[in-house]
C-alpha cells in the first residue's frame, strides 16, 4: 500500500472542522478496543472516561483548573507556531515563572496588600519572558536553532527550581521538607466559586485566548505572524523584520507561559514545590496543534486534554484501569489528530495494492 | 580488579546507553528528520526487552525484543511524519507519551523479576593484556557493540554511497527527489535504524543496567541522548567523546560525593544541557565546516511531488 | 387495585428492610499511592496493607487505590474525588499529599483520613509513620560485624529528617560495635531511579566500601552489591529475589497491622485522630530474615531487635554527640521525639556535610 498526499489549492474549509472529529471518534473507537483487551466493557468504561467528569458540577470546574495552564500556554504557543517559531520549551518557562512569582510571593510573605497578587503575576510572566528571551537572542543572533535551544533550557530551568526549594527558597520550619512556605492569603489567587478550587488564572486564560485572537485576525501584527510562517520570503519583501518577530513570538510565549506557572503556583498548589508541573508545557504544544492554532480552538482543546487527565483518573477509581492507560489514550489521541490534519491542506491518495512497488511495511 | 578499572567499567556502562541511542538519532537527523520520541523509543526497548530476555530466558532474544520494540514505535512515527507529512516536533512528543504509557502496561506484569547475566567467558584470554585487559574484559558485549556501531555509522556517513544518499536526503531533500532517489524511504530506513537503536539502548538499561524492570527507568537519558546529537554537532566521533564525557561526569560526582567534595548536584546535572546550548550557538554562529555538518533541512516536512 | 397496590407496598417496604439489614454497609477505604504498587518497595509495602485489609475483614469492607499520583494539584482532585464518591475511609501514602489531604478533610469531616509520614492533623485526618530507624540501628549493628573495610556505603535520596535520622542511627549502631567505622553517604537526589541508585553503589564500592545500604526504594543498589560481591541491605521490603548472595535483611514497613486495626476502629465507632509512630514493638517494622551471615551475628541482631522493642535500648541515648562534638543527650537520657522528628544535624563519626543544610 502506498500513501501519496496530493497538495490541495486551498486548505479545505471542510476538513478544518470535520477533521478533530474524526480524530476523536477514531481514537474512541481504538480506546474500547484497548478497554476491551482489558476485559472491560468498552462502552461504560468510554463513558467513565469522557462523560462522567461532565456530568458533576465539581469535576467541571476541575476540568477548567486542569486546562488553564494548557490553554495558557498553548495560546501563547500558537503565535509562535503560526509564525514558524518552534518554541518546544514552554515548560521551561513556566517553571522560570513560578519561580519568579513565588519569588516576590515569599519575599513579601506575611504582608497584606492588593498589590502582592499583581506584582507576583508580572514577576511571574516576566520570568517566562527572561527564560524565553535566551533561545530567542541565541536565534535572532546565532541562528542558533530555537527547538533544541528552548528544550534544552527547560531542564536547567527544573533543575534551577530542584535547587531553589531544597534551599533558598526552603521553608525554615518546614523540616528540612523541600518545599517552601505556603503562601499567605494576599499571595494566592482569589477563587471565582465557593467550594471549588477554580481560579482567576481560568479569567486570563479566556482573556488572553481572545486578546490573541484579536491580535491575529484583527490586527497588522497579526497578518505579520501568519505571513512570516507561511511565506517567509513574502515577509521579508513585505519589510517585516524576521528577527523582530522570532523576538516577538517567543517572548509572547514566554510571557504567557511564566503567567501559567504562576497562576498554578499562586492558585491550586499554593507554594513552591520541586516538581510544579506534570509536564504542562509539553502537553500545551499538544493543545496547540489540536486547537489548530487557533486561540478560541485552543481553549477547547485545553478542555478536552483535560478531560482525558480527569477521565483517566476516574477510570483508575472506578474501573481499576492503570495510569499509564491514560498516557496511551493521550499518545494515540495525538498521532490521529495530527494525521487528521494532514486531510486539510492535502488530499491523501492510497494506491498500489500489489503491481508498484512498496513503500514501507517491508521491516 | 584495581580502582580505576572499575571506575571506568561504571563509566563505560554508564555511557553505553546514550551512545547508541544518540547514533541512532544521528541518523535519523542526519535525514533531515527530527524525532523528539528517544525518550519514549527507550523506554519501551527497556519494556519490550526485559520482557522478551524473561519469556524467552536469554539475553539475546531481550536485546532483539528492544530493538523490535523501539523499531515498531518509530515506525508510527515514521507514517505520520513521512506518509502524512505531520510536524515533527508534535509527532516525536506524542511518541514519548505513547512510549510511556505503553511501556508501563507492558512492564507490569515483570515488576519484581530480575536476571542473572553472566560475564563473557570467551573473552578471557584478554584479561592477560597489561592495564586495558581487565577493562576489555569487564566490558559488557553491548559496550562493544556500541562501538562497532559508531564505527559502522561513521563509516556509512562519511564512505559509503548510501551514507551520501542519506546526507543528500537530509540537507536537500528536494534535489536528492530530483536525482531520482525515494527520499521518503530513505527517511523510513533511517527512522527505524533510530528507533532500533533506542530501543537497543533502553534494552541495556533493563538487562544489564539495573537490572530489572521499572517504569519510567529511563529518567530522562532519551532527552541527554538528543542533546548529545546536538552537542557532538553531527559528527560520530565527537558523539563518543560526549557520550564520555557525560557518562564520567555522571559517575564521578557520585565519587566527589563520597570524597566530600560538594558540588550542587543540579549544577551537575544541568551541565549537559548548558554545554549543549553552547556548543549549538557556537556552531551556529561559525561559518565553518561544523555549520556544514548540521543537516540543513531538519525538522522541515518534504512532500515529494509528482 | 388497591390490594395490587398493597402487595406493591409490601414488596417495596421488603426490598428497603433488606437493603436495611445489608447496610451493614461495607466500609469503603481507598488508598492513593505516589508510585506504582509494582515498585517492590514503599507503594507495593502498602499495597500489601489493603490486601490485608481485604482479607481480616472480607466482606465488610470494599477497597480501592490510585496509583502514580503527582505530588501537587493533582493529588487534591484525586483525593476529593474520592471523598465525594462515597469513600469511608482515604489513606494517603507519601509526605507530598499532607497539605492536598489536611484541605480535603475539612471539606469532607464525615470522612475518615489517614496520612502517612506528615505532621499537620485534624479532627478527621489522623497520621502515621514507623520508627524505621530502629531498624536501621540494627543495620549498623550488623554491617559493624560484617564490614571488614570498616567503610559502609549509604544511598541517600534527600536530606529531610526521615533520612537524616537514619543515617544517624545506622552509625550509632555501626559505632557500638565498631567505633571506627566510618560511612560514606552519596546523596541521588531522587526516591527512585534505579540507574543513579546503582551507579552511587558502584563509586562507592570503588571506594572501598564493602557493605552498602540505602534510603531510596529501588532494588538496585542491592543488585549492583550481589554483582560486586559484597553485602547489601533490603529497602522496604524484602528483596532477597533481588540479591540472594549479597543481602543480610531488610527492614520491612509492614503496614498490615495498622491498616487493619483503623479500619476496625471506624467500624466499631471508636476512631480517633492521633500521631502513631509505631517502631518494632508495633510490628510496624521488621526485619526479613538474616541471610548470608554468621550465627552469631544474627542472633546479636535479634537480641537488639528485641532490647529495642521492649524499651530496653533506644538508638538515640546518651551519651550522644553531634558532629562537632558538642554532648546532644546526657548519659541515662534519650533524644525526645521532637527533636527525632525534626533531626536536621549528624553525629558524631559521620563525615558528610548535609547538602543545603543553610
Amino acid at each position: 500500500m502506498r500513501i501519496d498526499l496530493e497538495a490541495r489549492g486551498r486548505p479545505s474549509v471542510l476538513m478544518i472542522w470535520l477533521s478533530p472529529v474524526i480524530a476523536i471518534v477514531i481514537t474512541l473507537f481504538v480506546g474500547g478496543i484497548m478497554f476491551s483487551f482489558m476485559g472491560l466493557e468498552p462502552l461504560n468504561a468510554l463513558y467513565v472516561y469522557f462523560v462522567q467528569p461532565l456530568t458533576n458540577a465539581y469535576q467541571l470546574q476541575e476540568l477548567v483548573v486542569k486546562a488553564t495552564p494548557l490553554i495558557l500556554i498553548g495560546v501563547g504557543l500558537s503565535v509562535c507556531f503560526l509564525s514558524n517559531n518552534w518554541n518546544i520549551g514552554a515548560e521551561g518557562q513556566f517553571v522560570m515563572g513560578g519561580i519568579a512569582g513565588s519569588w516576590v510571593a515569599l519575599t513579601f510573605h506575611g504582608m497584606e496588600g492588593f498589590w502582592i497578587l499583581p506584582l507576583m503575576m508580572i514577576a511571574g510572566a516576566l520570568g517566562g519572558l527572561l527564560w524565553a528571551l535566551l533561545p530567542a537572542f541565541f536565534k535572532a543572533r546565532f541562528n542558533a536553532n530555537e527547538i533544541l535551544t528552548s528544550l534544552m533550557l527547560t531542564y536547567v530551568a527544573l533543575q534551577i527550581l530542584d535547587y531553589l526549594v531544597r534551599g533558598p527558597l526552603r521553608d525554615p520550619d518546614g523540616f528540612n521538607f523541600p518545599e517552601s512556605k505556603l503562601f499567605s492569603p494576599s499571595a494566592t489567587m482569589p477563587l471565582l466559586t465557593d467550594g471549588g478550587r477554580m481560579h482567576l488564572g481560568a479569567v486570563f486564560a479566556v482573556i488572553s485566548a481572545i486578546a490573541i485572537a484579536i491580535l491575529l485576525w484583527r490586527t497588522i501584527k497579526g497578518f505579520e505572524v501568519k505571513v512570516s510562517g507561511e511565506a517567509p520570503r513574502a515577509a521579508r519583501f513585505a519589510g517585516f523584520s524576521e528577527k523582530g518577530m522570532v523576538y516577538f513570538s517567543l517572548l509572547l510565549s514566554g510571557a504567557l507561559a511564566g503567567l501559567a506557572g504562576i497562576s498554578e503556583v499562586a492558585g491550586p498548589i499554593g507554594q513552591l514545590l520541586p516538581v510544579i508541573s506534570p509536564g504542562y508545557g509539553f502537553t500545551a504544544i499538544i493543545v496547540a496543534f489540536l486547537g489548530r492554532l487557533n486561540p478560541i480552538g485552543v481553549i477547547f482543546a485545553g478542555l478536552l486534554l483535560a478531560l482525558t487527565y480527569i477521565g483517566g483518573e476516574n477510570a483508575q477509581i472506578l474501573l481499576q484501569v492503570p495510569g499509564d492507560a491514560t498516557g496511551v489514550f493521550q499518545g494515540i489521541l495525538l498521532f490521529f489528530i495530527l494525521a487528521c490534519d494532514t486531510l486539510i491542506k492535502y488530499r491523501v491518495k492510497i494506491t498500489g495494492f500489489g503491481g508498484k512497488p512498496v513503500a514501507e511495511g517491508e521491516s | 580488579m584495581d580502582t580505576f578499572t572499575a571506575i571506568f567499567l561504571t563509566v563505560v556502562s554508564a555511557s553505553t546507553p546514550l551512545l547508541i541511542a544518540a547514533l541512532g538519532e544521528l541518523v535519523v537527523e542526519k535525514s533531515g528528520v527530527l524525532n523528539l520520541g528517544v525518550e519514549g523509543m527507550m523506554i519501551i526497548g527497556a519494556a519490550c526487552g526485559f520482557a522478551a530476555a524473561i519469556t524467552f530466558d536469554s539475553l539475546i532474544m531481550g536485546f532483539i525484543g528492544g530493538m523490535v520494540g523501539g523499531a515498531i514505535l518509530s515506525y508510527f512515527f515514521a507514517v505520520l511524519v513521512l506518509n502524512f507529512a505531520t510536524n515533527q516536533v508534535a509527532t516525536g512528543l506524542a511518541l514519548t507519551m505513547l512510549g510511556l504509557g505503553v511501556s508501563g502496561l507492558i512492564g507490569e506484569p515483570f515488576a519484581g523479576v530480575t536476571i542473572q547475566s553472566s560475564p563473557m567467558e570467551f573473552l578471557s584470554f584478554v584479561g592477560e593484556i597489561p592495564v586495558i585487559g581487565p577493562i576489555l574484559l569487564g566490558m559488557d558485549p553491548i559496550a562493544y557493540i556500541g562501538f562497532a556501531l559508531l564505527i559502522g555509522v561513521a563509516w556509512f556517513l562519511n564512505s559509503s554511497r548510501a551514507g551520501l544518499i542519506l546526507r543528500a536526503v537530509g540537507d536537500s531533500p528536494t534535489s536528492a527527489h530530483t536525482l531520482g532517489y525515494d527520499v521518503l524511504r530513505v527517511r523510513l530506513y533511517a527512522i527505524l535504524f533510530g528507533g532500533a537503536c533506542a530501543g537497543l539502548a533502553g534494552a541495556y538499561l533493563s538487562i544489564i543496567y539495573t537490572p530489572f524492570w521499572a517504569r519510567e527507568m529511563t529518567a530522562g537519558r532519551g532527552w541527554i541522548a538528543l542533546a548529545l546529537v546536538v552537542f557532538a554537532s553531527w559528527l560520530p566521533f565527537r558523539l563518543l567523546v560526549g557520550a564520555y564525557l557525560f557518562g564520567a561526569v555522571t559517575i564521578l560526582q557520585f565519587h566527589a560525593q563520597g570524597a566530600q567534595i560538594a558540588i550542587p548536584q543540579q549544577f551537575m546535572a544541568s551541565m549537559p544541557y548548558l554545554a549543549t546550548v553552547a556548543v549549538l550557538v557556537i556552531i551556529s554562529a561559525s561559518r565553518n565546516r561544523a555549520k556544514a555538518n548540521t543537516p540543513a533541512s531538519l525538522g522541515r516536512v518534504f512532500v515529494p511531488d509528482r | 387495585m388497591t390490594r395490587y397496590v398493597k402487595y406493591i407496598a409490601a414488596a417495596f417496604l421488603a426490598i428497603m428492610l433488606g437493603a436495611a439489614t445489608a447496610a451493614e454497609d461495607p466500609t469503603r477505604v481507598a488508598f492513593v499511592y505516589v508510585g506504582p504498587i509494582s515498585d517492590h518497595g514503599w507503594t507495593y509495602q502498602h499495597d500489601q496493607g489493603r490486601l490485608a485489609v481485604e482479607a481480616a475483614l472480607g466482606d465488610d469492607v470494599v477497597t480501592t487505590f490510585v496509583e502514580n499520583v503527582s505530588e501537587g494539584p493533582d493529588a487534591e482532585r484525586v483525593i476529593r474525588q474520592l471523598a465525594a464518591t462515597g469513600q469511608d475511609v482515604i489513606f494517603t501514602t507519601s509526605f507530598g499529599f499532607m497539605n492536598p489531604t489536611v484541605k480535603v478533610s475539612e471539606q469532607f469531616p464525615d470522612v475518615t483520613f489517614g496520612h502517612a509520614t506528615g505532621y499537620k492533623r485534624t479532627d478527621n485526618l489522623t497520621t502515621f509513620s514507623s520508627r524505621f530507624y530502629e531498624g536501621r540501628y540494627v543495620l549498623g549493628q550488623i554491617a559493624g560485624r560484617m564490614s571488614e573495610s570498616g567503610i559502609v556505603g549509604y544511598v541517600a535520596s534527600f536530606p529531610i529528617p526521615e533520612v537524616v535520622r537514619g543515617i544517624n542511627a545506622f552509625m550509632l549502631g555501626m559505632q557500638s560495635i565498631n567505633p571506627d567505622a566510618q560511612i560514606k553517604v552519596v546523596w541521588v537526589s531522587s526516591w527512585f531511579d534505579p540507574g543513579k541508585e546503582g551507579d552511587a553503589a558502584k563509586a562507592m564500592i570503588d571506594q572501598g566500601a564493602d557493605v552498602i545500604t540505602q534510603h531510596t526504594d529501588s532494588p538496585a543498589p542491592l543488585r549492583v552489591a550481589e554483582e560486586r560481591g559484597v553485602y547489601a541491605f533490603g529497602q522496604a521490603s524484602d528483596m532477597i529475589a533481588y540479591a540472594p548472595n549479597a543481602q543480610l535483611t531488610a527492614i520491612i514497613d509492614d503496614w498490615s497491622g495498622y491498616y487493619v486495626s483503623q479500619i476496625e476502629a471506624v467500624r466499631a465507632g471508636t476512631w480517633e485522630s492521633s500521631d502513631i509512630w509505631g517502631g518494632f514493638n508495633t510490628g510496624m517494622v521488621a526485619m526479613a530474615p538474616y541471610t548470608n551471615m554468621p550465627d552469631d551475628v544474627a542472633a546479636m541482631a535479634q537480641a537488639t531487635v528485641d532490647k529495642i522493642s521492649s524499651g530496653e535500648l533506644h538508638p538515640f541515648q546518651g551519651p550522644l554527640y553531634n558532629q562537632e562534638g558538642e554532648l546532644v543527650v546526657a548519659e541515662g537520657e534519650t533524644l525526645d521525639d521532637g527533636t527525632l522528628a525534626g533531626m536536621n544535624w549528624y553525629v558524631k563519626g559521620i563525615e558528610d556535610t548535609l547538602p543545603s543544610s543553610n
